[in-house]
């Protein structure tokens, strides 16, 4: 019950300290919290990354199996991801089917892996028409402190660069590492009144007017975009947001693209 | 019980030597590891590695229950949701609840009904969540096991802990804690959770083939090794709790930097704190 | 005085905390003669009754309970008022501090307005009423809100208040602490979020010996290293 509602005098604050470039965490403005990666986590999928985004927790595993490949696509591989906002992680996460916001945030961790072109999928076809790799990237959300989207992506990315294709279970000749060729690195933004942060934790999440995601690739290129609540951005704000993704976004990089 | 895959095979699950294909005796428990208060958001969580098995449990409330309709006005509902990651298991697992988890939610849910103070929090609700991230047999025995500390970490009035193993049959004999190939090729299973203090029996179930004699001996094996697991259990719980105090100072929040001298500090907010029309 | 590091023994659900001539207390349960740990906590024995302590739990009102809350519904003649417990808690106009006309309750407090009050009553099925004409109640306007487990606001307040005035005196802020763990302080930001991270070390080690030490301790180090040479 007292989640959905933030006090006025809580959102005051945070505004005071922000309209001084501070936060109640001591981070600067453009300062994204400690991103910690353990991959190979679990043994039962084909590719695993546990990402910790400050005290936001988020377990992503790959399954590969063999499928066919959409008619319009004949020669890739398909991609098809899902999150999974389990109620353990939040008192305000309920059971049953996905809602909204699980789809959304599922779908743009998606487009910034798929419109990136980091897997190659052409690699994944079997052959052209019958048989390609289908590849499930399953994340599950354990602790929500704010901002899944770059916790997820995060996650997503430092797990399929773990991924090893099971070629020998299918009778397809040997294991192959999963053929990465790009970084994305998705960095989101959120807005008070006039003050932009990046990287929310969950308080100030829970009492920002407007959101951003901007997904850069080794280049600073963009390659997926959403913006998000009610609230709206200047053209301006939006140049500037781009700007602070493509400097974030190569400091965190490396930390994915290490195995 | 995990994962039936019907597929007959001749397998030796005992060796020569009278061991387990991993190297056990037949009485012997794979490690077990747990660690109370791990997650931030729940009032209380735990985890437990056992054997190939990771699985993380949370508790949330007393809470308000919602819906409504379901409140007790005489005592609190104890609601689990046992749920298994779409990676847990070899065959990616569709999201979502199948019969087999809204059965071991069941089970598990009636078990804690048993020990939790239920009636000190009418209308409310205790929720349980265990979430499987890595499945090897057994994962309703470790995620009831590691759900119980959990519930003590959450401060909810309990009589004791519940711990919970099963014992089964391979190779015509009689086995602690089957793994998920001998799960899978084995001749039985059966899952047990006791209220250790007192040994009353919370959750009991069977499936395959035992005698009674059978029955008695997989029960010996799964009471004693209850015993070691509510060791384990009261053990994290202390961990917990023994932090020293040079750990907390080290890691106390970094602070907000001094003020800059140019700072404007925005309209103070009024000063009467007793609403527009004062008392 | 044993060192600051040192720790209060935990006992568990189920651990047997007395024999017979000891009654049972809060946090404990009795069978066949013998008494048991009910919660997670720290046991005390005192004119043979055995308690527990507890080290975590929810907030579970009590008549005269000064609590800290947050507006989050309103009726015409009634504000519901969120107080951190699984309960909900109406406040009835009649019970606040100004006269409300049917239907105005609004103009007075709106949601995620925060107030200070009391709990009027707690009925055998936990239904709970608020009031407001307490001295000490009313709106909260600036300061921030923290919450701490609801379990460990005796150790905040300390012995006839000495902990929270302690905070109070080495860091100038103003401090409410409501029963139900919600926390008001109001000062400086710098000085607030030292008398926060004071109260989180409390919170931490509610169970350890020398606290008070520890927190003065904290507040000293932490106003030296970041005031600059400031005058504290």
């Amino acid at each position: 019950m007292s989640e959905e509602i933030v006090s006025d005098l809580m959102r005051a604050h945070v505004y005071r300290l922000a309209s001084t470039g501070q936060r109640v965490d001591g981070r600067a403005l453009d300062e994204p919290r400690k991103l910690s990666l353990e991959r190979t986590y679990v043994k039962t999928a084909e590719g695993s990354a546990r990402a910790k985004l400050g005290n936001t927790d988020v377990l992503v595993g790959i399954k590969m199996s063999v499928g066919e490949p959409y008619p319009d696509t004949p020669n890739t591989g398909v991609l098809s991801t899902s999150v999974e906002m389990v109620p353990l992680a939040s008192p305000t996460f309920e059971a049953g089917p996905p809602r909204p916001d699980a789809i959304e945030l599922a779908r743009v961790v998606d487009r910034g892996i798929r419109e990136s072109k980091m897997v190659n999928m052409e690699k994944l076809c079997i052959t052209p028409k019958e048989k390609v790799w289908v590849m499930f990237i399953d994340i599950h959300v354990l602790d929500y402190d704010g901002n899944l989207f770059d916790a997820c992506s995060y996650g997503a990315t430092a797990a399929l660069g773990s991924t090893v294709v099971p070629a020998k279970n299918q009778g397809l000749g040997d294991d192959f590492a999963l053929p990465v060729e790009h970084w994305p690195v998705s960095v989101t933004t959120a807005k008070i009144k006039d003050v932009l942060f990046v990287d929310p934790a969950l308080d100030e999440e829970r009492m920002s007017d407007a959101r951003i995601t901007v997904t850069t690739d080794e280049n600073g290129d963009i390659r997926a975009m959403q913006k998000g609540l009610s609230g709206s951005f200047t053209y301006d704000e939006v140049k500037r947001i781009i700007e602070t993704a493509q400097r974030v976004g190569r400091g965190i990089r490396p930390l994915l693209r290490s195995s | 019980m995990e994962d039936i895959e019907h597929i007959e095979k001749e397998m030796k699950l005992i060796r020569a030597d009278g061991r387990r294909l991993d190297g056990r005796k037949p009485d012997e428990l794979r490690p077990v590891r747990i660690e109370a208060g791990i997650l931030r958001r729940a009032d209380g969580s735990a985890y437990i590695e056992w054997g190939g098995n990771k699985v993380l449990a949370a508790v949330y409330g007393p809470r308000e229950a919602h819906p409504r309709h379901l409140q007790d006005p005489a005592r609190a509902l104890v609601q689990c949701r046992y749920n298994m990651a779409p990676f847990s298991v070899s065959d990616r697992k569709r999201p979502g609840p199948d019969r087999r988890s809204v059965e071991i939610s069941k089970v598990i849910s009636e078990a804690f009904s048993a020990v939790v103070f239920r009636e000190q929090f009418p209308r409310t609700s205790v929720d349980i969540f265990i979430e499987v991230l890595q499945a090897d047999a057994g994962t309703r025995c470790a995620g009831l096991t590691a759900a119980s500390v959990a519930l003590a970490d959450a401060g909810v009035p309990m009589r004791d802990l519940v711990a919970s193993c099963a014992s089964g049959k391979i190779d015509g004999v009689v086995c602690l804690d089957l793994n998920k190939e001998e799960d899978n090729f084995g001749d039985a299973d059966c899952p047990l959770a006791i209220v250790p203090r007192t040994g009353e029996i919370v959750l009991l179930q069977m499936d395959g083939h035992l005698t009674l004699d059978e029955f008695q001996k997989a029960m010996e094996l799964s009471i004693g090794a209850t015993h070691r697991l509510y060791e384990m259990q009261r053990d994290a719980l202390r961990r917990r709790y023994s932090t020293t105090l040079e750990d907390i100072l080290k890691e106390s929040p970094p602070l907000p930097a001094p003020p800059a001298p140019e700072f404007e500090p925005p309209p103070p907010p009024p000063e009467d704190d007793f609403g527009p029309e004062g008392i | 005085m044993e060192s600051s590091g040192s720790l209060r023994p935990i006992v568990i659900p189920g651990e047997a905390v007395g024999g017979p001539g000891l009654k049972p207390g809060p946090g404990t349960y009795s069978e066949g003669g013998q008494v048991f740990a009910a919660q997670l906590g720290i046991r005390n024995e005192h004119d043979g009754l055995v308690s527990v302590t507890p080290l975590n739990g929810r907030y579970i009102p009590q008549r005269g309970d000064a609590v800290i809350g947050e507006v989050v519904d309103l009726g015409p003649s009634h504000w519901l008022v969120d107080i951190n417990s699984p309960y909900p808690a109406p406040l009835h106009a009649t019970e606040s501090p100004w006269r409300v006309e049917f239907g105005d309750t609004s103009r007075y407090l709106k949601v995620g307005d925060v107030i200070m009050g009391h709990v009027l009553s707690v009925d055998e099925i936990k239904r709970v009423q608020l009031t407001m004409q307490e001295r000490e109640a009313r709106r909260l306007n600036g300061g921030i809100v923290m919450e701490i487990s609801p379990t460990k606001v005796p150790r905040v307040i300390g012995k006839q208040g000495s902990m929270i005035s302690l905070i109070t005196e080495l860091t100038g802020c103003r401090i409410y602490v409501g029963q139900n763990g919600r926390i008001w302080l109001d000062g400086e930001d710098r000085d607030t979020a030292v008398a926060a991270s004071a109260i989180r070390l409390i919170e931490e080690r509610a169970q350890s010996y020398g606290l008070t030490e520890a927190v003065r301790e904290l507040i000293e180090r932490e106003r030296r290293s970041t005031t600059g040479g400031r005058p504290a």
